[in-house]
């Protein structure tokens, strides 16, 4: 199942160069660059890891490039994100993000039922990459 | 056969003016400017190429500068970061100049994170080691300097499209340095020597640099700097047009307080003139004149016996 979260999530993926291009947008308005990475899709999932610090000195989208690619390397199968977050004053929040990197295999949610009181059923779903520790990022 | 038009590249890219402006700005330096004019002229040509599909692989564009202190390596690389990003062999072309303390870390797993932090705020530009020999310390085997080395030389590799990187430091030290570094010698495509100047080069530098500041040399003080710069170049520790600067420094130094007590002496009101000019005084104050550092030595070896 193909996550859609986030900007670009209905094009095909982008290539190297179009991120680069992302990245140079975010750096030609000021905003500060970061990686993260996950193995756990579920769209409330908010505390992704972090691939180092968020980039806020580098003048060139070829610098993103080269720690997603470091990233990549590192975590070959899992979820990978470029978000680019505004300082500006009453902004202050992330302002571009778009996935740019997937497993092999996206194995999808399951929907849980849990039984309530009377004949309530109370619905939840859960990613099945969660079922195993680490996902499926060792396959 | 398909022709390209080289003027044409060379009007885009306005390569002309910024060699041109560097043969104006910089005194002497003759055959540094030779070798870039080369190198423009081999970055035009390899752009045409390309234009062609003559040619694919970019051109590895690393340099290395060596020459004495103050003979205008940083000011060089910087015009050098132009060049290049006109021709569009460096996207953004900002300098980013370090030396082995911005490279090296601390303590184990300082000195990755801290040299790729500096490689990737250099990206899309030129990055600049001054003194590049002191990240290879050949007494130490377990210096972090080495690991620095090996990340530059990955990145130079790799990323030879994303920057540009120029070392630089004393001729001497530097070609040590490759003999124990290889791999970072076959990566550098360029090596330039800097001459030093010569003392009517120097006399001219010191002109340009009095007036960029706003100064002129009466003509006895003219006279005074040529013949101070002679002293100044028998001297030890002489660093070029460092050297000339510093002096020039510490002359405004004494016009300022020759002006200040001409006025709080209440004796006359300075002119725009007076506050402009340096006077032969000012020059002919310095201790280079008495001998410099050379005599205080012997007056103090001889103090010793």
């Amino acid at each position: 199942m193909h996550i859609t979260q986030g900007q670009f999530s209905f094009l095909p993926p982008l290539t190297d160069a179009e991120i680069r291009a992302q990245v140079d947008y975010a750096i030609s308005r000021g905003w500060a660059v970061a990686i993260e990475w996950t193995d756990d899709p579920h769209p409330r999932n908010v505390y992704w890891h972090m691939w180092g610090a968020p980039m806020f000195e580098i003048k060139d989208g070829a610098a993103a490039l080269f720690e997603l690619q470091a990233c990549r390397k590192a975590c070959p199968n899992t979820y990978i994100k470029v978000n680019a977050f505004d300082n500006t004053r009453g902004v202050e929040s992330a302002v571009m993000s778009f996935i740019v990197n997937r497993p092999v295999m996206e194995p999808g949610f399951g929907l849980i039922r849990q039984e309530a009181a009377g004949r309530t059923i109370r619905y939840t779903t859960r990613p099945y990459a969660t079922e195993r520790s680490g996902g499926y990022s060792n396959d | 056969m398909t022709s390209i038009d080289l003027q044409q590249i060379l009007t885009d890219a306005n390569i002309g003016e910024v060699l041109d402006q560097l043969d104006q700005d910089l005194v002497g330096l003759a055959p540094v400017k030779q070798r870039i004019r080369e190198i423009a002229a081999f970055l035009v040509v390899s752009r045409a190429r390309q234009q062609l599909g003559l040619e694919s692989a970019a051109p590895s564009l690393h340099m290395c500068f060596t020459g004495n202190p103050g003979t205008g390596k940083t000011t060089v690389a910087m015009r050098m970061a132009e060049i290049l990003h006109r021709l569009g062999y460096v996207r953004k072309g900002h300098v980013v100049s370090v030396t082995r303390d911005d490279l090296v870390g601390q303590y184990i797993g300082h000195t990755a994170p801290k040299t790729r932090e500096v490689l990737k705020k250099a990206m899309g530009g030129v990055l600049f080691i001054d003194e590049a020999y002191y990240l290879y310390r050949p007494e130490n085997e377990r210096d972090y300097g080495q690991e620095a080395i090996e990340i530059l030389l990955q990145v130079m590799e790799n990323n030879r499209d994303d920057l540009v990187v120029i070392l630089a430091g004393y001729k001497d030290r530097m070609e040590k340095f490759f003999q124990s570094n290889p791999g970072m010698s076959s990566r550098i495509a360029h090596h330039i020597d800097f001459p030093d100047y010569s003392q009517s080069e120097l006399v001219e530098i010191a002109g340009k640099m009095v007036s960029a500041m706003h100064y002129r040399f009466d003509d006895g003080a003219l006279k005074a700097m040529a013949e101070y710069i002679d002293f100044r170049q028998k001297q030890p520790h002489f660093a070029n047009a460092r050297s000339i600067r510093n002096a020039l420094d510490r002359a405004r130094l004494r016009h300022a307080s020759r002006v200040f007590d001409l006025a709080a002496g209440g004796k006359s009101k300075p002119t725009a003139g007076d506050l402009s000019t340096i006077t032969e005084a000012d020059i002919r104050a310095s201790r280079v004149f008495d001998g410099g550092l050379n005599a205080e030595l012997n007056a103090d070896s001889k103090a010793d016996l």
